[in-house]
This record gives C-alpha cells, sequence and structure tokens, in this order.
C-alpha cells in the first residue's frame, strides 16, 4: 500500500519543481515581453553571415 | 525606389554599389552599416530603414549629458556601465530588431541592447566613460532611430512589476488545481477504499496544504477589494466572492480535521483560477499606446538656448524667463515668449484647434504649445514653463479625480442586491435548521456561502468585455480599459470636435483652380504637376506641405530653390522656372498673362468655395492657375454624422471660427450644438454643463486643445491618424480611418452590456440549483466540484461566444462602410478636378 506514497511524493516533487522553474521564468522577465523573441530568431546567425555576406550577398531582399 | 527607405528618389545623384538612394542621410547610412559588417539589415526586409530627413548634429542631444536629466532617464549606472531603455518610434520590423540588437558593432562603448518590440523600446547597456548618453542617442538618431524625448519620459513610472505578480498568482492557482485535483478524483471514485482510511486524510491535508498559498497569495486581491468595500459601506462583488473562499477554506478545514471527507480544496483552488484568469482577460492592455499623456508628453525634453558663448541644448526645466531660444521648422514652444527676430507663422492647433498657422509680427506674445512652422525664429521666454496658458488646463479639477473606481459599474450595481439577498437566505436556511435538526445548521450556512459565491457572476462581465477589447482592437480602436466598454454602452450625447477629426488638413482638400476658368484642356498636365510637386517639396511651408502630398509624384531635381517669407516658392524643374507662391507675391515677380477680363485669376471658382487659402502657379513667368485648400471632411463623414444624430444628440465644438458654420449646420441639422471660437476650456465647461443636465457625454476629438474635454466627458475617443503617435490622455484611441464606424462601435458596446446582463442571468440560473441542494443540506463535496466549473465553463462559452458572434455581425454587416472603401478612396486621384463656371 506505501507504493502510492511514493508515487504521490515523486508527482508532487516533480510538480514543484516545475512551479519553481515558472516562478523563475516570472521573475527573469520572460514573460514581459512575448512578441520580440519570435522576431529575434528570424535572422539568420551572425558568425555565419559574416562569412557569407562580404563575398556573396543573397539576392533576395523582399 | 531607395534601397534603404523605399521613398521615391530624385535621379541617380546618390547612388552607391549600383544602388539607389533617396539622400544623402540614407547613402550615409548604407555606407555605415556596410561597413560594420551589418549589411544583412538590408536582406531581412526590402527598404527596412527610415527616410533620414536631416544629418544629425550631436550637439542637439548634448543636454542629455546634463547631470540631473542623466540621473532621470538612466535606469542603472555605475562608474563602468549605465543602463538606459529609449522609446525609439521608427522601430517597425525585424530588420530594426536586427539591427538595434547588433548596436554593438557601431561602437565599442556599447555592450548589450535588447529590443522591446511591442513597446518600441530598446534597452541599452554602454560604457559612460567610452561613449556619452548624449553620443548614444546622436548614434541612434543618425541610423534612423531617433530616441523619443519628451518631459512624460522622465517622469513615468515603469508598469511591469504588477505583471509579474499576476502571472505569479495564476501560476500558483494553477499548480494547486491540478495537484488537489489529481488527490480528489480518486476519493470522489471510491478508489481509496483500497488503500484504507489513512489515503483520504493525506489526501485532505495535502489539499489544504497546498490551497493555503493560493487562498493567502493569489486571492489577496479580493480579500484587500473586499475589506477595502467594506470599510467604504459599499458592497462590491469581491465581498461575497471573498465571504465564499472564507466559507469554503474553513469548511474543508472542519472537514479534514474530524476525517469526514478531503474538503472542497479543488472547486476553491478551481474558483481562483477561473477568477485570475478573468481578470487577466479583462486586463488586455495596449502597451504600445499611452492613454494618460498630459502636456507634458508633448513638449520636448529640451529646447535650443542662445547665450553670449554660442547655442546649447538645455533642460525645459532649467528654462528662466528671460531666455533667448532658437526654434527651428516643426519644434513646439514651450513656454510663453516673445518673438524677437525671424518669420514666425505658429500652428496653434494643438492649443486652439484652429487650424490656420499664424503669422506673427516681431515683439508679439506667443503661446506655449505654438508649433513653429517654416523658417528659424529665436524668441524670448516671458514665463516659466508650468505658469504657461496651457499648463494652466491641467490644473482643472478634471485631471485631478481619478476615474477608474468601478463603484457604479454594472457588476456592482447588481451584486449589491445579489450580496444582501445570499446573506438572507443563508441565515434563513441556518434559521430553519436550527430549529429541524441543530446539527446542520452551521453546515448548511456554509454550504450556501458557497454555492452561493458568484464565481460565474464575476466572469461575465470581465469575459465579455475582454472579448469585446478584442474586437475592438482588431478594428484599430483601443480601449484603455475594460469598463469603458460599459460606460460607451450608456452614452446618450456625442460632442465632437472640428479641426483634426471632422476634418482633415491632408492631400484631399487641394483643388487645382486653371487660370482659364477651368476648361478642362488647362489643366496640369502630368509633367506639370511632376515639376510642381518637385518644388512644393522642397519647403516646409503647411500649404507646400500639402500641395506636394497631393500630388504624389516622382520627384526631379530642383535648382536654385529659393523661399520668400511671406511670399513662396521659385526654382528651376526640368529647364523650367516654377513659382508657387501668394497672388501678391506672384505679381510683384512680374507675372504675366494674366487673364485680363478676369484679373483675380477665376474669381468665379473662388467664390463658389469660399472657404480655404489659395496659392497661384506660375511656370516661366507665365500664370498658370492656383490650388484651392480647403479642410476637407474625412470620407463619410456626413454618412456618419447622420447615423449618430438618428439616436444620440450631437454637438460640433470647434476653436476655428465661424466661417464654416453654413456648411456644418447643414451637415449636422437644425437641431444638433455648434460652438465655434471654443478654448480648451470653454470646451471643459460645454462638456461639464451637459453633465449637470444628466447627460452621458462622449468627446470625440483629437490633439491637446481637446484634452480637458476628453478628460471630462464620460468617454473621451482620442482620433490618431497614426498609432502610437502623439495622443492626449483619453479612454479611447480611435485610428482616424475607422472613424465612419463609430455608430457599430457604439450599437456593438451595448449589445455587449446586453451580453453581460444575460450571462448573469445564467449565472443566477446556477446559484438558484446551488442554493435549492445545499439548503437542503444536500451539498457534497463532489457535486460542488462539478457544479461550480459548470457554471464557469456555461457562462464563459456564453460570454466570448455571444460577444465575438455580435461583433461580427455588427461589422461584417456594415462592411461596406468602413475598412474595404477607405483604402479605395486614397486610390482615387488626390487632386479634385474642378470644372469652373
Amino acid at each position: 500500500m506505501s507504493v502510492i506514497l511514493i508515487l504521490i511524493l515523486a508527482s508532487l516533487s516533480v510538480a514543484v519543481a516545475f512551479l519553481i522553474s515558472f516562478i523563475w521564468a516570472v521573475r527573469s522577465g520572460q514573460y514581459e515581453d512575448t512578441c520580440t523573441p519570435a522576431l529575434r530568431i528570424l535572422p539568420d546567425d551572425a558568425a555565419e553571415k559574416n562569412s557569407a555576406s562580404g563575398s556573396k550577398p543573397k539576392s533576395s531582399n523582399s | 525606389m531607395c534601397f534603404h527607405c523605399g521613398e521615391p528618389c530624385a535621379g541617380d545623384a546618390f547612388a552607391q554599389d549600383g544602388k539607389p538612394f533617396c539622400c544623402l542621410g540614407c547613402q550615409t547610412v548604407f555606407h555605415l552599416l556596410q561597413e560594420n559588417g551589418l549589411g544583412q539589415f538590408y536582406e531581412l526586409n526590402a527598404a527596412p530603414g527610415t527616410r533620414i530627413r536631416a544629418t544629425t548634429v550631436a550637439a542637439r542631444y548634448a543636454f542629455l549629458d546634463d547631470p540631473v536629466v542623466r540621473e532621470k532617464l538612466l535606469d542603472y549606472a555605475d562608474d563602468q556601465r549605465a543602463r538606459v531603455t529609449l522609446r525609439l518610434p521608427a522601430i517597425h520590423c525585424v530588420a530594426c530588431v536586427w539591427l538595434l540588437e547588433n548596436l554593438f558593432k557601431l561602437h565599442p562603448g556599447i555592450g548589450r541592447s535588447v529590443v522591446n518590440f511591442t513597446r518600441r523600446e530598446a534597452t541599452i547597456t554602454f560604457a559612460p566613460d567610452r561613449i556619452k548618453l548624449g553620443e548614444l542617442a546622436a548614434l541612434l538618431a543618425s541610423i534612423g532611430y531617433e530616441p523619443e524625448l519628451t518631459c512624460a519620459e522622465t517622469e513615468a513610472p515603469r508598469p511591469s512589476l504588477v505583471r509579474k505578480k499576476q502571472w505569479l498568482q495564476i501560476g500558483l492557482a494553477a499548480f494547486a488545481f491540478g495537484n488537489i485535483m489529481l488527490m480528489s478524483v480518486p476519493v470522489y471514485l471510491g478508489l481509496d477504499r483500497f488503500n484504507g482510511p489513512w489515503f483520504r486524510v493525506l489526501a485532505g491535508w495535502l489539499s489544504l496544504a497546498m490551497a493555503l498559498p493560493v487562498v493567502t497569495y493569489s486571492a489577496s486581491d479580493f480579500w484587500r477589494s473586499a475589506w477595502w468595500s467594506l470599510r467604504q459601506r459599499r458592497l462590491t462583488l469581491d465581498v461575497p466572492i471573498a465571504l465564499g473562499l472564507a466559507a469554503i477554506y474553513g469548511q474543508s478545514f472542519f472537514e479534514v480535521l474530524a476525517h469526514r471527507g478531503p474538503g472542497y480544496c479543488d472547486s476553491l483552488t478551481g474558483l481562483i483560477l477561473f477568477l485570475l484568469c478573468g481578470r487577466v482577460f479583462q486586463q488586455k492592455t495596449h502597451e504600445r499606446l499611452i492613454f494618460d499623456r498630459d502636456y507634458k508628453g508633448f513638449f520636448p525634453l529640451a529646447v535650443i538656448r542662445k547665450t553670449p558663448a554660442g547655442e546649447e541644448s538645455v533642460p525645459i526645466s532649467r528654462l528662466q524667463p528671460g531666455d533667448r531660444l532658437v526654434l527651428r521648422h516643426g519644434e513646439l514652444l514651450p513656454a510663453d515668449a516673445k518673438l524677437v527676430g525671424g518669420d514666425a507663422w505658429l500652428d496653434y492647433s494643438f492649443v486652439t484647434g484652429e487650424a490656420e498657422p499664424v503669422r506673427c509680427a516681431p515683439g508679439s506674445h506667443l503661446y506655449a504649445g505654438g508649433r513653429q512652422i517654416g523658417g528659424r525664429i529665436e524668441v524670448e521666454t516671458v514665463r516659466p514653463v508650468v505658469q504657461s496658458r496651457l499648463a494652466a488646463l491641467w490644473d482643472n479639477e478634471a485631471f485631478r479625480k481619478r476615474r477608474d473606481d468601478d463603484l457604479d459599474s454594472l457588476t456592482n450595481r447588481y451584486s449589491r442586491r445579489f450580496t444582501k439577498l445570499v446573506i438572507g437566505l443563508a441565515l434563513a436556511a441556518a434559521v430553519f435548521w436550527l430549529f429541524h435538526d441543530a446539527a446542520k445548521a452551521l453546515p448548511v450556512f456554509t454550504a450556501v456561502l458557497i454555492v452561493a459565491c458568484p464565481c460565474a457572476l464575476a466572469l461575465a462581465a470581465p469575459l465579455t468585455h475582454g472579448t469585446a477589447q478584442r474586437v475592438l482592437a482588431r478594428l484599430n480602436l483601443f480601449l484603455k480599459n475594460a469598463r469603458v466598454i460599459e460606460r460607451l454602452a450608456q452614452v446618450d450625447t456625442i460632442v465632437l470636435d472640428k479641426t483634426g477629426t471632422l476634418t482633415t488638413a491632408d492631400a484631399s482638400g487641394v483643388a487645382f483652380i486653371s487660370a482659364e476658368g477651368g476648361v478642362r484642356k488647362a489643366d496640369l498636365s502630368v509633367e506639370e504637376r511632376q515639376w510642381i510637386g518637385s518644388l512644393a517639396r522642397h519647403s516646409t511651408h503647411p500649404n507646400s506641405i500639402r500641395i506636394a502630398k497631393s500630388l504624389a509624384v516622382a520627384p526631379r531635381p530642383v535648382s536654385g530653390f529659393q523661399e520668400i517669407s511671406g511670399g513662396g516658392i521659385a526654382g528651376e524643374v526640368a529647364g523650367h522656372e516654377i513659382r508657387l507662391g501668394s497672388m501678391a507675391w506672384l505679381e510683384k515677380c512680374g507675372v504675366s498673362g494674366r487673364n485680363r477680363s478676369n484679373p483675380e485669376g477665376s474669381p468665379s471658382a473662388a467664390t463658389t468655395l469660399p472657404v480655404g487659402s489659395h496659392t497661384g502657379i506660375a511656370i516661366d513667368g507665365v500664370w498658370r492657375g492656383g490650388f484651392q485648400l480647403e479642410n476637407a471632411l474625412r470620407p463619410e463623414v456626413e454618412k456618419l454624422v447622420a447615423r449618430l444624430g438618428s439616436r444620440f444628440e450631437l454637438a460640433l465644438l470647434s476653436g476655428d471660427n465661424e466661417r464654416e458654420a453654413a456648411r456644418f449646420r447643414a451637415l449636422f441639422g437644425e437641431r444638433a450644438t455648434l460652438r465655434f471660437n471654443r478654448s480648451p476650456a470653454d470646451k471643459l465647461e460645454f462638456i461639464r454643463e451637459l453633465q449637470h443636465g444628466g447627460r452621458r457625454v462622449m468627446m470625440v476629438g483629437d490633439g491637446l486643445n481637446d484634452a480637458g474635454a476628453l478628460r471630462q466627458a464620460d468617454v473621451g475617443v482620442a482620433v490618431v491618424e497614426s498609432l502610437g503617435a502623439f495622443s492626449p490622455a483619453s479612454d479611447v484611441i480611435l485610428d482616424a480611418l475607422q472613424l465612419p464606424r463609430l455608430a457599430e462601435v457604439l450599437a456593438f458596446s451595448r449589445q455587449a452590456a446586453r451580453v453581460v446582463r444575460l450571462g448573469f442571468v445564467i449565472s443566477a440560473l446556477y446559484n438558484l440549483a446551488g442554493l435549492s441542494i445545499a439548503a437542503a443540506g444536500l451539498l457534497a463535496p463532489m457535486v460542488c466540484a462539478v457544479l461550480m466549473p459548470l457554471s464557469s465553463a456555461t457562462v464563459l462559452a456564453f460570454a466570448c461566444g455571444m460577444t465575438a458572434w455580435s461583433g461580427r455581425r455588427i461589422f461584417a454587416l456594415s462592411k461596406p462602410l468602413g475598412a474595404s472603401t477607405s483604402p479605395a478612396r486614397l486610390r482615387e486621384p488626390a487632386v479634385k478636378w474642378i470644372e469652373g463656371a
């Protein structure tokens, strides 16, 4: 019967871990701006770009 | 088309690397970005830049290094590092975000920069010993992102902590709700029989433990607000909610203590979660719009002061009476002053609503809030900033009272009766059981309180208002908060401002009148339009700007451009000498070929349209005709006024003189009140009188001159040409293009109020069912756990669905009226070709 105790303990500790990570995420300001990060991933990485852009600029502008 | 900003180019004068540029500014930015390995900017978007209008003078931002100003602007500073958050209205696309976050490549003193796209802000970390704040601002301006620096900027607090707390509250409630439910379900299903009675007890204590932070932290706003309204002796909806929450937790505690069951903690946390979600849903804010802006938001942070040593940039707060200031085109006068030198054309439309700029003679008194148009002028301040006539408006009590109290809202009027009823019922049931079965009296009392907890009722209004806010935001109509919907529904009188609201001073009011009296063949040819447009582009006079806009041509190079103040402009385009200016000036320049029989140009055409001002045109010294400029009505205003007039009392207020009175009398009909020559204070007073007469007033206006009236009115609607541009303090910000839809917006808000009332009825039915169960003493935790979410879900589906549906119905029916026709009108030729007498 005590197996249910272990299960409850395990599930609660996982849930609490998620709760703590949620609190951390809110505190570190990840919910402040939910729009810009989506735009930020669109450009290619700067490191990749620097080697390519000097010699062969992409033709597509639109 | 310019490779940097996308504006049409005049020739190949600034081409570089085979790419066309419209001006030296754009070319310089391109060069700068290429040199620093930021060429990717141009691959992220076609012509992503903004036009660089003037080369940036670093000295212009020198005032930012003044310790007082610096202190106010910086978020953080020590010897090595400083951080500043600047509002950059030019941010508009992915490329902007990318460029600004790679700003460190442009200057070694700049560290990390983070852009907030919705707020059009960039937070930049920099080393103050390597780049000064003023230099940073100048650098941003030089690549096209001019920081918006107004007086309000240094004073506004940044709202962020509050929202963090809301997220935490919701997260905590959701966590507890999920986990308590996980333990309650086995109990409800009878699975605890396999584990023995200790599981029931354990589940109960664990639930209580998890619900405790939810009750104390997540629900803290309900306790506070209930306590506040009890102290004010007002019954708001939060009182029965708090009562219900306390009853549920207390009851659960005793049941667990007495080993009778797992308690109602699952219902409790679910309820708090729903309530919090409803609140957040309603509090949808439009972060890039600023609703509470006073005159300080219009004033620049600094002006240029002339001293014996030269010119310097000083913060406005340091201005003294007697200071000599220099104002350039488009700059605002921050304090009452005396004109010392230069050709002053002051545009007081901000302050008075008068559309035409006023010519001021040297020595005359200039009022704060005027905007200089044309060349450079010198003034001497006579009064400090805060004592100007403009600032005096803000001393009015209308600006001091807080408008956010919701004691009068629909929900609270309803809940006053509701609360009394619930407490009465609970007492009656308790008394009844006291005589029949005394042991049941207390449980029934709390059960009634629990079931009557008006969760669904509390959700009806937030969900409806939140959905309505979203529907309206899609129409580019933004509400300061959701409660405005309720006030919109109650409006019975509408006061409209004229200049800038009903009329617009843009290209549509420009008409060409040919010198030959309007014979069709004498209209401007395509080349002539191009010549005149190219010339007019070079001038900053308001008439020139409007003419250039209305002609909308690809510019040609202009040589020998000159502007004669009080006269006009002249220059050579494609080998032709073009002159544009006042009739008297053209005559003085020896313009010939005027129709002898008709010495006034075309007086017949001019007299049929008695409003507006005229600008003459001469090509190669030959009289060609003239432009007539009038303040055109916005599209479909006639229809709007007719529709509003059938239901509401209408009034028109204008700071302008009465020359257009007849035209608006015809438009508004005999019953409406028309008032002209109103000062901002008069407008405010007019609204107040209406309100004393028991009217619910909506004021529709724009600009600073309406700010007082907008604030005093029950609903203040600010009409703006571009979102994110300056707008005075208001409850609603409306895109000018959507003005014709105002009638539908009002109909929609009445519909929303109806949905809220129906939501009340539904939740009352649930409460009634629950109450009859509870009063009979039959309320089991499982019944409660099913009934409460069910009632909330029903109200949620009804409120959101019904509001969205009525929004679609109301705004789709009128589609031909609004958005679909406005762009079509813009595509029409902007110049009206008038066939004269």
